[in-house]
């Protein structure tokens, strides 16, 4: 029973946070704010609605599975948006601001 | 650290952490196949979706010589050549395309020689949609190799 009352909490803030970063995607103005919202709180969320499926899953071969795959998405989603956010800048995208400002110079690539 | 054009620590360290994970999940879902979801298809794309991202975090001029793309021909027409064969024998043997269970492998069982040929089979598929994907991916990317 407490197990249970866990695991809904768990998967209901998961839920929560998912929902908060779909928002973020739609609403945030541009590139780079948008990655902020899914790399941060689209991870917490699907991490605690796994965390939450093992807790209602109890001992089992599967809860294993469902760490393992919490564990990859730990590791892979930040990695993910680090990457796209790091090929955006050096492509020159401009971040957004209120004001108008000066367009940076495009980086030129290392050779 | 290996010297790229774009050096960023964190992706080569995590993408050669993961890269070992997912081509054993791959042999996973290729060997356990015909017991849960999964098969040759996904684990060959699995297989490639490994080699590809080598390839994307340590760029071409690195990543070749680690696995050649004159290579992955090869594999596409070994994994055709066991499908093929796999189908071909037991036609040889009087029974239709397909059937595993006139296979010429004598020291197995009915049932068992049945699950066998579904593994053979599965391995072929395998080889063939790896070979196939990583070789697409050359193409599109379009070097000279």
């Amino acid at each position: 029973m407490a197990g249970m009352i866990i695991a809904i909490v768990l998967m209901v803030a998961g839920v929560f946070f998912l929902t908060v970063s779909a928002l973020g995607l739609l609403r945030f103005p541009d590139f780079y704010a948008r990655t902020h919202a899914v790399g941060k709180s689209e991870t917490l969320g699907s991490i605690l609605t796994l965390s939450g499926l093992a807790v209602y899953n109890g001992l089992e071969l599967s809860t294993v599975k469902i760490l393992f795959i919490l564990g990859f998405v730990l590791v892979a989603n930040p990695t993910a948006t680090h990457a796209i956010a790091r090929a955006a800048l050096r492509t020159g995208l401009q971040p957004w601001t209120r004001k108008k400002v000066e367009p940076r110079e495009k980086r030129t690539e290392p050779s | 650290m290996i010297k790229q054009h774009y050096q960023s620590i964190i992706v080569q360290t995590i993408c050669s952490l993961l890269i070992p994970f997912i081509q054993l999940f791959a042999l996973y879902v290729i060997f356990h196949g015909h017991y849960g979801p999964g098969g040759g298809f996904q684990g060959g794309v699995l297989l490639a979706v490994s080699i590809i991202l080598q390839r994307l975090y340590l760029g071409t001029k690195i990543a070749h010589p680690k696995f050649p793309p004159k290579l992955t021909m090869a594999f596409a027409a070994v994994g055709l050549l066991i499908y093929g064969l796999a189908g071909i024998i037991p036609m040889a043997y009087g029974a239709s395309f397909l059937d595993y269970g006139s296979l010429p492998l004598f020291w197995v069982h009915d049932a068992e020689l049945r699950a066998l040929g579904i593994l053979i089979v599965e391995i072929g598929i395998g080889l063939g949609v790896f070979g196939t994907l990583v070789l697409i991916f050359d193409n599109l990317v379009g070097e000279r190799w």
